[in-house]
């Protein structure tokens, strides 16, 4: 028997591959570097003007189902002239082997040098991720210092939702994009298809001035940081003449016109989700206190049922995946959700595919949503999240729902056949006590008790999860102090003593937790400021990686960095986490605009310490946050009215263009 | 593609005997279930498509019937030893021919595994003369081919490679490139058919 011929892996001009391979039997699970998934776009390289690297800095596993990297990938190659990759982080294993065989941080679609690329974009969804941007920026041979670098490194743009605070990341990335991206990229590559059209005049300075110039993209370098001699900021202010003196964040209207991602990537190596996703809103508008999210993507902007109906139908075709998921920060909110979930259920009436909304709120509603979502037979587990104990404290972070409710939605639940719901918390929250989170111990045994009653059974299972709070930049609660790891541990404590103190309901409640300390250095990284960079910098360097993994993460490496670099500024961890702000206090990210106005904040945080709940502004009038005037932008809701008709269904297999037979 | 039934309904699908991680194969089968008849040299071509570079569907038949993994007896595999001279390598392998049985130690998922790694090898050959690395290199390599029974535990290239060690002291300084050439039935000649043949009626249904 002969050797069949396959078609050889084109290999590009620029690759690593030839150098990566040998070294990937040596690593776990290879499969994760090796590209080439349905949905991966090489492009020749001499062909294209403008070179994106784009980037989720944690694992393949986790960055791969990434919604904005795929977004941005994919709107990118559209470009004729445009070329975008992906790269993730290595893990600790082929990094080593990497520096020890001189093979530089690469992207899996072609295996090219980062270095070799014109931008280098960087998705933070959290301030974990950046120990990772080190290592990927060190890898492919790029100054660790924007300070540092030549013409011949690419520039550094930091994205996502952590990009709304990028100060302790400034020395390490060139420009920082606030807000919506699809719009964002494809203006910066506009800029920079020009530089390069006119020879690159001014070098690399000149294509940062420009970036600047649209008001849109921070370059942290054309800004100085000046401090009060107590270790406060005394202004931030521009070090060059024509450069604004705020940034504004980009908001993309009319989600119809942007129906992406369009061909998702199918991973070839197990993820985290391995479903297609649609997001069916962006933005939202409840005015949870502690929620940084609903907080920076406002206004609520709705995609249609149609186009939402569309995608799921051209995106499961393309892909062949079994599951789809409905994202949005609230998804139950959309004006149009019932029909949605009803409609793409007769749709799929029969078929493997089931469909799932991952984030909704307590209200029996979402127990109809739930049924017509489990037409197919799969019933996936019911998450709802009062996220504080206590009334009061749900007053305090706007929260707005009350313990019967719970509890007839969970029985709700229970009764139409769930025997497992999940209830998440937060803990440390402002103005929290021990008695507010110990009143979480009393409604999940009311939960129990009220679900034994209803169905008769024992049966009936509850989750209660708690994680750390966090404060965040652009909420009210930015001038929040955090509560101590050992505070948050002991009231965790109290917690599962409270919830097991009766046998009988604590056997039938599960109780899972994350400590305090990851919490503090969260809040470390995300109210920082530049001199916060000093301390990232010594944990990468001290072996800190992966800091979202709690396999990885180090709270003593975080200690000890913090303790060796801040004292040089006057300052410590202290100061950054349990301290609370004062009104007048220059925040370091308050030259960056959400579109929120800071006294309207400071005055939702002065409702929250006296328990006053804010409406939202979708159904009671405008409360002023200051957004849509800032922005010059609008709520876009529905109902449109329409619906989504039967499909018809597509037989037979998918041949590639010309192979029909 | 056709799903079993159940609460977690999962895609009918079969791989018999995947070669091991880091290792290059030709000749890989799988078996699939689908929901209803269709042309096998569509579906060859749908399946290559949604795959990745490399990853290539050649062939699909429709199975007769018993299973696919029933008709795989024995695989085809080359190894390529760079830094290490043909004669040295042909010294462990005549070693190694020899040895009724050698016994060689390797992890597995229950843990550490004492097994023979002598008597699933049905042939095992220097390469000499025409072969040539895949790789250009001024630095010697030698090549082994080898005809390997599927027993369990299963004995893999690099377990041949520690019986190597084992009888004559082989260490090879880099990392061996180890190709899978084809695996299927094993006549008593000692050749390897293609597992596909007996569901072909005379001719190749999809055409290499």
């Amino acid at each position: 028997m002969s050797v069949p011929s396959t078609t050889p892996r084109p290999v590009a001009a620029n690759s690593v591959w030839p150098r990566l391979e040998p070294l990937l039997p040596q690593v776990t699970k290879p499969i994760q570097y090796v590209g080439g998934e349905l949905g991966a776009v090489v492009k020749d390289w001499a062909a294209a003007t403008v070179r994106w690297a784009l980037m989720y800095p944690d694992a393949y596993e986790v960055g791969l189902p990434n919604q904005g990297v795929q977004i941005l990938y994919e709107v990118l190659n559209e470009l004729p002239d445009v070329l975008a990759e992906r790269t993730y982080a290595v893990w600790p294993d082929l990094e080593k082997l990497m520096r020890a065989h001189g093979v530089p941080q690469f992207t899996v679609d072609a295996h090219r040098p980062v270095r070799d690329f014109d931008l280098f974009g960087v998705s933070f969804a959290t301030e974990l991720g950046y120990t990772n941007l080190l290592t990927a920026i060190d890898l492919a041979g790029i100054p660790l210092l924007a300070a540092d670098r030549t013409d011949a490194d690419p520039v550094i743009v930091a994205g996502g939702h952590a990009a709304f605070n990028p100060e302790p990341i400034a020395d390490f990335i060139d420009a920082a994009v606030l807000g919506d991206g699809e719009e964002a990229v494809l203006e910066i590559t506009t800029i920079v298809r020009e530089w390069k059209a006119e020879g690159r005049p001014g070098g690399r300075d000149e294509l940062l001035l420009r970036l600047a110039r649209t008001e849109s993209v921070y370059v942290p370098r054309f800004y100085d940081v000046d401090y009060l001699p107590d270790g406060r900021i005394q202004r931030v202010v521009p070090n060059r003449a024509d450069v604004p003196f705020r940034v504004h964040k980009r908001t993309t209207m009319d989600l119809d016109a942007w129906p992406y991602p369009r061909k998702p990537l199918v991973p070839l190596a197990e993820t985290v989700h391995e479903r297609y996703a649609v997001e069916i809103f962006r933005g939202c508008t409840r005015g949870c206190r502690f929620c940084q999210a609903g907080m920076i993507t406002r206004p609520v902007r709705e995609r249609s049922i149609t186009t939402v109906g569309q995608m799921v139908q051209q995106g499961l075709e393309f892909s062949g995946f079994h599951e789809v998921g409905l994202l949005s920060l609230s998804s139950a909110d959309h004006s149009e959700i019932g029909d949605m979930c009803s409609g793409l259920a007769e749709q799929y009436q029969g078929t493997n595919v089931s469909l799932s909304l991952p984030s909704t709120r307590v209200d029996a509603f979402n127990i109809e949503l739930a049924q017509e979502l489990s037409r197919n037979g799969r019933r996936t587990g019911l998450t709802f999240a009062p996220e504080g104990g206590s009334e009061r404290i749900r007053r305090v972070i706007n929260k707005m729902v009350s313990k019967d409710d719970l509890i007839r939605t969970v029985v709700t639940a229970y009764t139409n056949g769930w025997r497992q719901v999940k209830l998440y918390f937060m803990c440390g929250l402002p103005t929290e006590t021990d008695a507010d989170v110990l009143e979480i111990a009393d409604m999940a045994h009311e939960v129990i008790k009220a679900g034994r009653a209803a169905t008769g059974s024992k049966d009936i299972r509850c989750t209660v999860s708690i994680g750390g709070f966090v404060p965040k930049p652009h909420t009210p609660f930015q001038w929040a102090a955090m509560e101590r790891p050992e505070v948050i541990d002991g009231r965790l404590k109290l917690l599962k003593q409270a919830i097991n103190a009766d046998r009988s309901l604590g056997r039938a409640i599960g109780f899972r937790y994350h400590d305090g300390e990851p919490s503090l250095i969260e809040g470390l990284l995300s109210r920082g400021d530049r001199r916060v960079g000093a301390v990232i910098r010594r944990v990468w360097e001290n072996g800190g990686r992966f800091d979202g993994w709690s396999e990885h993460f180090s709270y003593q490496r975080w200690v000890d960095a913090a303790a060796e670099t801040l004292p040089a500024f006057g300052v410590d961890l202290d100061w950054y986490t349990t301290r609370e702000r004062d009104e007048l206090e220059v925040l370091p990210w308050d030259h960056l605009d959400s579109g929120l106005d800071k006294d309207w904040l400071w005055q939702d945080w002065q409702d929250a310490l006296s328990e006053y709940e804010q409406d939202d502004c979708r159904w009671t009038p405008c409360f002023d946050c200051g957004v849509c005037p800032a922005m010059d932008t609008e709520i876009q809701i529905g109902p449109t009215g329409r619906k989504l008709l039967p499909l018809t269904p597509v037989n037979g297999l998918k041949l590639p263009t010309g192979a029909q037979q | 593609m056709a799903f079993s039934q159940g609460f977690t309904p999962h895609p009918k699908i079969s791989y018999a005997s995947a070669a091991p991680t880091g290792v290059a194969s030709e000749a890989e089968y799988l078996e699939i279930g689908l929901r209803e008849p269709v042309d096998p040299a569509q579906l060859q071509v749908a399946l290559d498509n949604a795959l990745s570079p490399g990853l290539d569907v050649l062939d699909a038949v429709v199975a007769a019937g018993g299973s696919l993994a029933d008709r795989i007896g024995a695989s085809r595999w080359r190894m390529e030893l760079p830094e290490v001279a043909p004669a040295v390598l042909a010294q462990a392998v005549a070693a190694f021919t020899e040895a009724e049985e050698v016994l060689v130690e390797r992890m597995t998922k229950q843990g550490r595994r004492t097994f023979d790694s002598r008597g699933a090898v049905v042939s095992i050959d220097v390469d000499e003369g025409s072969a040539t690395p895949s790789v250009a290199s001024a630095v010697p390599c030698a090549i082994l081919e080898m005809v390997v029974r599927q027993v369990t535990p299963s004995v893999r290239p690099d377990d041949v490679l520690s019986g190597l060690r084992v009888v004559a002291g082989l260490e090879p300084p880099v990392a061996p490139k180890v190709i899978r050439l084809a695996q299927g039935t094993l006549t008593a000649q000692g050749v390897i058919v293609d597992p596909l043949d007996a569901d072909r009626d005379g001719a190749a249904i999809g055409g290499r």
